[in-house]
């Protein structure tokens, strides 16, 4: 029933000025108690007898972060709890230059299956402004280690929307990327977030993001240039060769449960999401206790699984199910929400095809207007 | 009874006037100690603000009398004190004059560093017009910045008085109370009157209790009312039958009657405050006095502004919020309205942009009812070329040039006290503002009084957020009302994506309305938030367009990034979203936030 899991680490060797994850500095003795504790709080949930996971996501922070010893330690916790043999995706978050030949092969050698490389932007000067530790060469160094151990499947991701940033060096950008010749691209919008550098700065007016107008152009050369190199939009963000969609991303999407465990991590479990405490040493001390550091659970009634079934499966361009919805929910998408499609239809934002309820590239723009009209009002659920 | 003990010539009724942080408050909190009025445990910090709101702004609007029993040091003897508490502000002036007029005398509080402020000299003016005693009094004398001396010499040229005639007191360390105490007896005139003579007691508040009807506050200045009696007011012709009589001790106390002198509370089962009217004189309806006490107005509206509820269904319950407020405000006015772009509402008026401000104040948090108000409007009296003479208080009425022959509007005379050094960009505030210079007159070698005659509209505008902006908050500032004028006004429509929006109109001298076209289109197109297509924001008159802005259509709206599978941030997210959408009025095709509708209010601010 549960076949996902997102693991978070939650040490960078340097903190980004825009990441308002749950990171610390790395520090080699918390580590090595991190680790203690996230493996105390596997072992609490799933047991030691190497479930069958479809997707694993090892993400933080920085994985790649950890030395050697400690990155075998994780390895090990994670196949000693779950089937890695026959994980059809395990993925490791990574950053350029923060890892080494060696360090591949470990993950090689434990499984992992697909990485996910934080590159950014390429151009060392903007990196520099973002807080980033590593720099353009160290991307094609690493991509060299990534093909000598044979790791085909590699998604790069880029922000857009940088200070300072123009259409045009964007534009160098996703030209940079796509002569890569990768499977899998995510590319996400700066958002400037409270406890961050970048926030400080905006706050006090020294930091300024692109024209909404720049923006938007930026978004849609992305999408452009990505499907004229065969490189499929399949989520607002995301974008793969055929085959190459991620099997991790897409449960967030579809709606489907996944465990979430680490400092600061998100989980879905039926009737309920949890967070776990952010703070390290409440982490510990609590994951040691009694193996459950979660901080907070938010119950899912009917209301809000539909409610997310829709919101979060229309980022997807395949759209939603109304077959799929009618199972779940045991009634129709359209008993629900026909005024809300009648309304976004006539808007081009939303269209029918077949079984699917997708949104329109248009609507993609719009994603959050579109979204929010699937919220329910109390009373609605009860006729 | 207490009060039959005493004499009425041992009857003293007094008010304390005062500018606004003079120290009113706590100098009458300090009196009802030393009279022994309060237990300490009673005696909370400003007694005589009873509203949340008045306590939190600091201001006086409802008034209050406190009846106290005072032995004199000097002759022994017991004193009966009736202390009538007034409003502070300049909206309120007739209320303030008619609770004047129950009493016979007036402390003058002022502050020792700031000394003799415009709202000082009005309400100065007022207890001269009633022929009172006054008792200047400086308070704060122990405040670092006191110039004790330099103030009591503005008194004493303003009134006449000696040195030895102001009294120096610190409220706040209670020093001085008792030199005012017995000024009070010895100074402040006894109550004539004869208690055998027709009733003539005079309304100077009136407050609405859902269980009671109307308690008016009055003050019995011939003849005796008793309960059981039948009443007459005197100038609504209204007839009652009195249920209760009582004083303020400072609790309700009941007494079976009020004679000469008494100022306390009356309830008769009357269902509406307007039926009660402030100024009316009671007399017995069987034996009727010949003339009521003199002084009486009703008071009409001066500013107007629309009310309209954010969510259509809450009409009825602004309605009622209305009718409840009503009750205890005979000046608010309100009628049904209708405004293409913000629905149904209602038209209101008010006395002046303070007591709009609290009305509109108590309406949202009372109520809870979130509403657009529009931008305050004067009433303009407008004679078309036909001959026709009519008012207009809504701008979005106003007719179209071609058939007006001349529009007259409200002016006023403004007073505005300041410091020499501000004269200057006083004076240009008012110039820009279409006033008209009357008088400058030196008070002391550093203050100075200058009189502008200036239309009420451009006072209703950002007039006192400018004074005290460009005087550093020095300059102090009263007006009233002179009359009507002939001006060249035009009316201003603003049109949004093509259409006219009546809730946006405003009058404008056709002198400045290029300016404040331009001035409010670029307004506007900061104020509204991009809509999902272009709209064009155009100020015109008639067909006119005089400037015009565009807001850009809305490019992109979603969020790219994933969170690590925190979906309920991103819901949250949704669900603000969508609640920011409900609290902005659809006004066309276009949403439209609150802030645009005060825009027009602001706009001068912005050019400078």
């Amino acid at each position: 029933m549960i076949s996902s899991v997102y693991i978070h680490i939650p040490f960078c060797q340097q903190i980004c000025h825009y990441c308002d994850f749950t990171k610390f500095f790395y520090n080699k003795e918390l580590a090595d108690q991190y680790l203690d504790a996230l493996d105390r709080e596997i072992e609490e949930e799933v047991g030691k007898n190497q479930m069958y996971m479809r997707t694993i996501f090892v993400g933080g922070g920085t994985p790649t972060a950890l030395n050697y010893t400690q990155l075998e330690q994780l390895l090990k916790t994670i196949s000693e709890s779950f089937d890695v043999e026959n994980c059809e995706e395990y993925t490791f978050e990574a950053n350029p230059g923060e890892f080494d030949e060696k360090k591949l092969a470990l993950l090689k050698y434990y499984g992992v299956n697909r990485i996910s490389f934080g590159v950014q932007v390429f151009d060392d000067q903007m990196l520099e402004k973002l807080g980033r530790n590593h720099r353009v060469k160290d991307v094609y160094d690493n991509l060299r280690h990534f093909e000598k151990l044979d790791f085909e499947n590699v998604s790069v991701d880029l922000i857009y929307g940088l200070p300072g940033q123009t259409v045009e060096h964007f534009q160098r950008t996703v030209d940079e990327a796509i002569r890569l010749d990768l499977p899998h691209y995510s590319s996400y919008s700066l958002q400037i977030e409270p406890k961050t550098v970048f926030y400080q700065r905006h706050k006090k007016g020294k930091l300024h993001k692109p024209m909404e107008d720049d923006e938007a152009q930026m978004y849609e050369l992305l999408v452009r240039d990505m499907e004229y190199n065969g490189v499929h939009q399949y989520e607002i963000s995301n974008f793969a060769k055929p085959g190459f969609e991620s099997k991790h991303n897409l449960t967030y999407w579809n709606n489907d449960y996944y465990y979430g465990f680490g400092s600061g991590a998100h989980g879905y479990l039926p009737g309920k999401r949890t967070v776990n405490i952010r703070p390290l040493p409440q982490y510990i001390k609590k994951a040691m206790e009694d193996g459950k550091p979660i901080l907070h659970e938010e119950p899912i009634h009917q209301k809000e699984r539909i409610e997310e079934q829709m919101f979060l499966g229309l980022r997807k361009a395949e759209g939603v199910s109304k077959s799929v919805f009618q199972d779940r929910f045991g009634r129709s998408l359209s008993s629900l929400y026909q005024e809300e499609l009648d309304y976004l239809k006539q808007k081009e934002w939303i269209e029918e095809s077949g079984d699917f309820i997708r949104i329109t590239p248009q609507g993609r723009l719009f994603g959050n207007n579109v979204f929010q009209e699937f919220l329910l009002e109390d009373e609605k659920l009860q006729d | 009874m207490s009060n039959d003990m005493i004499k009425q010539e041992n009857v003293r009724n007094f008010s304390i006037i005062a500018h606004i942080d003079h120290g009113k408050s706590t100098l009458a909190d300090r009196i009802l100690e030393k009279t022994k009025a309060l237990t300490d445990r009673e005696m909370k910090e400003q007694f005589l603000d009873a509203m949340d709101l008045e306590r939190e702004r600091g201001i006086t609007i409802k008034l209050n009398a406190v009846q106290l029993r005072y032995e004199s040091q000097h002759t022994g003897e017991d004193y009966l004190f009736h202390l009538i508490d007034t409003p502070g502000h300049v909206d309120f002036t007739y209320e303030v004059s008619r609770s004047l007029a129950a009493c016979d005398g007036v402390i003058l509080v002022v502050d020792a560093a700031q000394g003799i402020e415009a709202q000082t000299l009005a309400n100065l003016y007022l207890a001269l017009d009633n022929d009172l005693e006054i008792i200047p009094v400086i308070n704060k004398v122990d405040l670092p910045a006191a110039d004790p001396e330099g103030v009591s010499k503005e008194i004493e040229d303003l009134l006449g008085v000696t040195s030895d005639e102001v009294l120096w007191a610190s409220a706040k360390a209670g020093k001085g109370i008792n030199e005012i105490l017995e000024a009070i007896v010895h100074r402040v005139p006894a109550p004539e009157g004869n208690p055998d003579d027709p009733l003539k007691a005079l309304i100077f508040d009136s407050l609405y209790d859902p269980y009671r009807g109307v308690i008016a506050s009055i003050s019995v200045k011939e003849g005796t009312v008793k309960v059981g009696q039948r009443i007459r007011m005197m100038q609504t012709g209204k007839e009652f039958e009195v249920n209760e009589l009582g004083v303020f001790n400072p609790k309700p106390t009941a007494k079976d009657q009020l004679t000469v002198g008494d100022v306390g509370f009356l309830t008769a089962s009357i269902k509406n405050v307007s039926d009660s009217r402030v100024g009316d004189t009671i007399t017995s309806a069987n034996k009727p006095a010949a003339e009521p006490l003199p002084g009486y107005k009703k008071l009409n509206p001066m500013v107007f502004c629309g009310l309209f509820p954010v969510d259509a269904s809450n009409y009825n319950d602004l309605r009622e919020a209305l009718e409840r407020l009503e009750l205890n405000d005979s000046s608010l006015q309100y009628e049904a309205e209708t405004s293409q772009a913000l629905g149904f509402g209602f038209r209101c008026g008010f006395l002046g942009l303070l007591h709009m401000e609290i009305i509109q104040e108590r309406i949202e948090r009372e109520f809870g009812i979130q509403m657009i108000t529009t931008a305050p409007s004067v009433i303009y009296e407008v004679e078309s070329v036909d001959g026709e003479e009519f008012t207009v208080d809504n701008p979005s009425l106003m007719p179209d040039p071609q058939s007006i022959k001349e529009v007259r509007e409200p002016f006023v005379n403004a007073t505005i006290m300041v410091p020499n050094e501000y004269v200057g960009s006083v004076m240009e505030i008012c110039q820009k503002k279409r006033g008209t210079f009357q008088d400058m007159e030196y008070l002391d070698d550093n203050r100075v009084n200058i009189t502008y005659e200036i239309p009420l509209s451009e006072i209703v505008y950002d007039f006192f957020d400018q004074l005290k902006s460009q005087t550093k908050g020095y300059a102090s500032f009263d007006y009233e009302l002179e009359g009507y004028k002939a001006s060249n006004l035009v009316k201003m429509d603003i049109w949004l994506n093509g259409d006219t929006i009546d809730a946006l109109s405003f009058i404008v001298h056709r002198d400045f309305a290029f300016e404040r076209g331009k001035a409010i289109t670029h307004k506007l197109k900061d104020l509204i938030p991009r809509q999902q297509f272009e709209v064009p924001v155009q100020a015109a008159i008639g067909n006119k367009i005089v400037a015009r802005s565009t807001i850009k259509a809305m490019r992109k709206n979603v969020l790219a990034k994933c969170y690590g599978g925190d979906i309920t941030r991103k819901r949250k997210l949704l669900e603000k979203q969508k609640e920011g959408k409900k609290r902005m009025k659809m006004v066309g095709s276009v949403e439209v936030p609150q802030e645009a509708f005060m825009a027009v209010l602001e706009m001068d601010t912005d050019n400078d």
